[in-house]
């Protein structure tokens, strides 16, 4: 395609709901449109965090995935049950990279597969039992441990299993917190919910429960960070630079501890609002704790939010914030200079969870790139009100994108480079569309802070600019 | 352009001495943990006492070697022609099954589910097996779909067949469409079993109705099973099976759909056994299952009962008397001569076993996977004079385990073998501080073992997500022998040059 314009891409649409059988036309036809930057909202055009349509291949992932895999899975110091068969746990051991450091098994048990393994007896008889007995085994092998979470796989809501009246008795007997979230995989839509469900499990079993031993004006917290290759490493340098105290880490290298203090910052600060703003605003209510949102992607967002965070405080964090800008202009600025002419002008594709598409924007900027289609998989109607006043432009939107659009889109709009998940890398590269996983960082990381920029920026350059794309015509073909 | 891209990532970016101070600065928000009381539990964890607790645990699994039925299933369905493998249950497990497998073959894995919520928890799924079925024909064109079950669906009790009759006469996909299915309940034994039964559900639907012939054709069928490197095996077996003049089947053959090239257009559907094969496979002089562990029980008992046809289940040709074997079953089967060229194979496997053997001679070896697999690797170790010690296999049953120790206990280099069927990669971490070992052999996941001890980890099993190219190359057959052999010696060598006193730099070894 030459250029993806408002009538080209809603032609592109069309085809794709061509496609779909008559019923299946008319939700879809909801999820998908073409960005007018000239709205400031777009709720009138999109219909998001609907269930998604049975055997259109969604992407998209479950209420376990939401709350194990995203926000509970990377507390370091508590052990995360995955209650109920062995698969969920299994699939979802180690992959998301979040780092910590620590003794796996001493005073760290993020890098563990820890599973009830329901087998047929315990659906028949219920795994409370079960349960009760693992939570003592837990506390023999992991006496550093300092709390529980139980994460319910789908068998447990469906049997019955009361897993809050096991945990509330267990709490006592193991003298430790034991949090029963009931995030099985069949509630809700997408991952969405189980975030949600987690948030919520924060608040009524751990947030509050501790006092800070002190407490200053420059107390902040940072949330809806997971540390992916340790973005929130890269970014609690910055905010301590500034002068700030980060007293807890939500939840990527987070502790019981901070959690159960959280309600004592001065100021949260939201990195993924659709994964934690549900925390931020019953804080904001309960506690009134004020919470804003910003983006530590890309130099100009970067210092946008500095400002931005420097201005709830005094003079000296916003002198402070404006030493750091200027100490990091040079080398984001030469950073800028090494990518931006490999970069300049190539276009993009996104389709991530519920805060990259956005937030990455301005870092594609930076460089002089251009996103031409962009989605989430889980994100709700408040993502693409935000989304709208970042994207510039004609932009496709899709939303809870199934696996033939996004292959008919690429194959169409043949960006320079598409980002987004593992399960959808291998398609692109078949089609010969560079590619980057923009969930796991593709393994490399940080891409959050000062110190992820240039590694962004290099990643996205070697695949834009991977020479193996340039071969994929033998040279025999075509000839006369 | 070297210097353009070399910038400080994660590898290298945190060990600034920043970021020890940040961390070290956090803590003052954690709880405390003071340097004496971890000490103390360090030496704990790593203790008799704890060792003993930790063998006495009943409820409680902690790192696992074994995944859920339904993964086994997609495995084995898209083995088949223009089969699109359909989950019905959950969506996020199929997100699952899809990236563990894009993980491990680094190759993208499609399959649908029929995305099953609350409502359906409460009706039952059968809205959702109509709707999805019609929306899963229309927009990819599937030749087949092969439908396995979450544990949602098993829980609430669907039924597949009465489901799927009733998408029919709803008119989601036409009367002759092939759907194969198979209960693939999570809470009943692993992914090998869900292979196994999905197996058993596309060989019944697919030969449905083809007349069992009075003499056989002549071909011998060939169940892969569940395996991580089925596409250089696939490609291997059939390679032998070429040179040896024998018609074979594959069913199901998933090695192109794994090893799709890069072209600039995507193929969903790459390869695969067609229903014709299939068909054909009924008549088959024999079937024989290479890795019996995924293909005994179910698929076994209906080649025997329903195709009445000659079922041998194994031997896995791995290693040079498992290959041997394997020769000799076919040969004796179809009644064909082992050509001299695979003579030559074995010569040059031998011919290699002897250039390493001094670096595994004696060795002693923690392994762990899935029961045929470990039992075959264990036989290929010995065969190099290395010991097995430590033998864990998650998903092996009571009577496995004491059908191998009763195999194993009069060889001469398995004297100190134990084999922990059902245990888990927690208790091997108990066994190998007690009583350690020289290297471990397993998957991605023995990777903290292997660091903790200080001991290489010898990356054959599955998933293995942290190396490339793997699944590609043959674990089967002589090939398959130089191969393993050139991973375990050289994984063996890298640990002796990083270890070794650097007296000339051993320029040979």
């Amino acid at each position: 395609m030459e250029k993806l314009t408002k009538d080209t891409g809603s032609a592109l649409i069309e085809e794709a709901l061509a496609a779909y059988p008559e019923e299946a036309r008319a939700d879809r036809k909801q999820h998908l449109y073409m960005n007018d930057p000239e709205t400031d909202t777009v709720s009138g055009c999109v219909t998001a965090n609907r269930k998604s349509l049975p055997g259109v291949m969604t992407v998209r992932g479950c209420a376990y995935a939401g709350s194990k895999g995203v926000v509970w899975g990377p507390v370091k110091d508590m052990v995360h049950i995955s209650h109920g068969p062995v698969g969920c746990g299994q699939y979802s051991w180690g992959t998301r990279r979040n780092y910590s450091t620590g003794e796996t098994g001493l005073d760290n048990f993020v890098a563990l597969q820890v599973t009830s393994d329901f087998q047929e007896r315990d659906i028949v008889f219920g795994g409370d039992k079960k349960l009760e007995q693992l939570i003592r085994e837990a506390v023999q092998m992991f006496p550093l441990a300092k709390g529980i979470s139980i994460q319910s796989e789908c068998p447990v809501g469906l049997i019955g299993d009361d897993i809050e009246s096991v945990a509330k008795r267990m709490a006592v007997e193991i003298g430790k917190p034991i949090v029963p979230v009931r995030c099985e995989g069949f509630r809700g839509v997408s991952q969405s919910l189980g975030h949600h469900i987690a948030n919520d499990t924060v608040r009524d079993h751990v947030l509050g429960t501790a006092e800070p031993a002190e407490v200053t004006p420059y107390d902040v917290s940072i949330l809806g960070d997971y540390n992916i290759g340790g973005d929130a490493w890269a970014s609690r340098v910055i905010l301590e630079e500034m002068g700030l105290r980060v007293v807890s880490q939500w939840s990527g290298y987070g502790t019981l501890a901070e959690l159960a203090r959280g309600h004592r910052a001065k100021l949260n600060l939201l990195h993924c609002y659709r994964s934690m703003n549900y925390i931020s605003r019953y804080m904001e209510e309960k506690f009134g704790i004020p919470w804003m949102e910003y983006n530590f992607f890309g130099p100009t967002k970067i210092a946008e939010s500095i400002r931005k965070i420097a201005a709830n405080f005094d003079a000296t964090i916003q002198e402070n914030a404006e030493k750091i800008i200027a100490r990091h202009r040079p080398r984001m600025q030469a950073g800028i200079e090494r990518f931006r002419p490999r970069l300049e002008g190539k276009k993009v594709m996104l389709y991530v969870g519920g805060l990259r598409p956005r937030h990455v924007i301005g870092a594609y900027e930076d460089l002089g790139m251009e996103v031409v289609g962009l989605g989430y998989e889980f994100g709700h109607n408040d993502d693409y009100d935000r989304t709208s006043k970042e994207a510039s432009g004609a932009t496709l939107v899709y939303d809870d994108a199934t696996a033939f659009e996004l292959e008919m889109f690429v194959d169409r709009i043949r960006p320079d480079l598409v980002g987004s998940g593992v399960k959808e890398k291998y398609t692109f590269q078949k089609m010969g569309v560079p590619f980057r996983q923009m969930h796991s960082w593709d393994y490399s990381g940080p891409y959050h802070g000062y110190d992820g920029f240039e590694v962004f920026a290099r990643d996205m350059d070697m695949a834009v600019n991977a020479p193996v794309y340039k071969s994929l015509t033998p040279p025999w073909k075509g000839r006369v | 352009m070297a210097d353009t891209m070399r910038i400080k990532d994660h590898n290298e970016i945190f060990h600034e001495e920043r970021y020890a101070k940040t961390w070290e600065g956090k803590r003052a928000f954690e709880h405390r943990c003071d340097a004496a009381a971890l000490e103390k539990t360090r030496a704990y964890i790593r203790g008799g006492e704890y060792k003993e607790k930790n063998f006495a645990r009943e409820a409680l699994t902690i790192n696992p070697a074994k995944a859920c039925q339904p993964l086994g299933a997609l495995l084995a369905s898209v083995g088949f022609k223009g089969c699109l493998p359909y989950v019905h249950g959950s969506q996020g497990c199929a997100a699952y099954f899809r990236s563990h497998f894009n993980r491990h073959f680094k190759e993208p894995f499609a399959s649908v589910s029929d995305s099953m919520t609350e409502d359906a928890a409460v009706f039952g799924g059968q809205k959702n097996m109509v709707e999805g079925l019609k929306n899963a024909y229309a927009l990819y064109k599937p030749e087949m779909m092969a439908v396995c079950t979450t544990c949602m669906a098993e829980v609430i009790g669907d039924d597949l067949n009465a489901f799927i009759k009733n998408a029919r006469k709803a008119g989601s996909v036409p009367d002759e469409f092939p759907i194969p299915f198979a209960h693939t309940p999570s809470f009943v034994g692993s992914h090998v079993t869900g292979y196994d039964n999905m197996m058993k559900g596309m060989l019944f639907h697919l030969s449905a109705g083809e007349p069992k012939a009075d003499k056989d054709n002549g071909a011998i069928g060939i169940i892969p099973g569940f395996d991580g490197y089925t596409v250089g095996n696939i490609r291997e077996i059939k390679r032998i099976l070429s040179m040896m003049g024998v018609d074979h089947i594959i069913l199901g053959d998933n090695s192109g759909v794994l090893d799709s090239p890069m072209t600039g257009q995507y193929a969903m559907y790459y390869g695969g056994t067609t229903v014709e094969d299939v068909k054909r496979a009924k008549n088959a002089k024999a079937i024989i299952a290479l890795l019996p562990d995924s293909a005994e029980k179910t698929t076994g008992t209906f080649v025997k009962d329903e195709w009445n046809s000659t079922f041998a289940s194994g031997p896995t040709p791995l290693g040079i008397a498992g290959t041997d074997a394997f020769l000799l079953k076919v040969a004796e089967i179809t009644g064909t001569d082992i050509p001299a060229e695979l003579e030559a194979e074995r010569g040059r496997a031998l011919d290699a076993m002897a250039d390493s053997n001094y670096y595994l001679h004696g060795k002693r070896f923690a392994i762990y996977g899935d029961p045929s697999y470990v039992e075959a690797l264990v036989e290929f170790y010995m065969e190099m004079g290395a010991e097995p010690v430590h033998v864990v296999i998650t998903n092996a049953t009571k009577r496995v385990g004491k059908a191998l120790t009763k195999k194993w206990a009069d060889k001469p280099f398995a004297k100190g073998v134990t084999v922990h069927n059902g245990a888990d990669l927690w208790h091997l971490r108990s066994l190998m501080i007690s009583d350690p070992v020289d290297f471990l052999v397993g998957g991605t996941h023995g990777k903290q073992l292997s660091t903790e001890m200080g001991i290489p980890l010898i990356r054959i099993g599955f998933p293995i997500f942290d190396r490339h190219h793997l699944h590609r190359y043959a674990t089967f057959g002589y090939q398959g022998v130089i191969n393993m052999l050139q991973w375990s010696v050289n994984t063996l060598l890298d640990d002796l040059d990083r270890k070794a006193m650097p007296f000339n730099n051993d320029f040979v070894r």
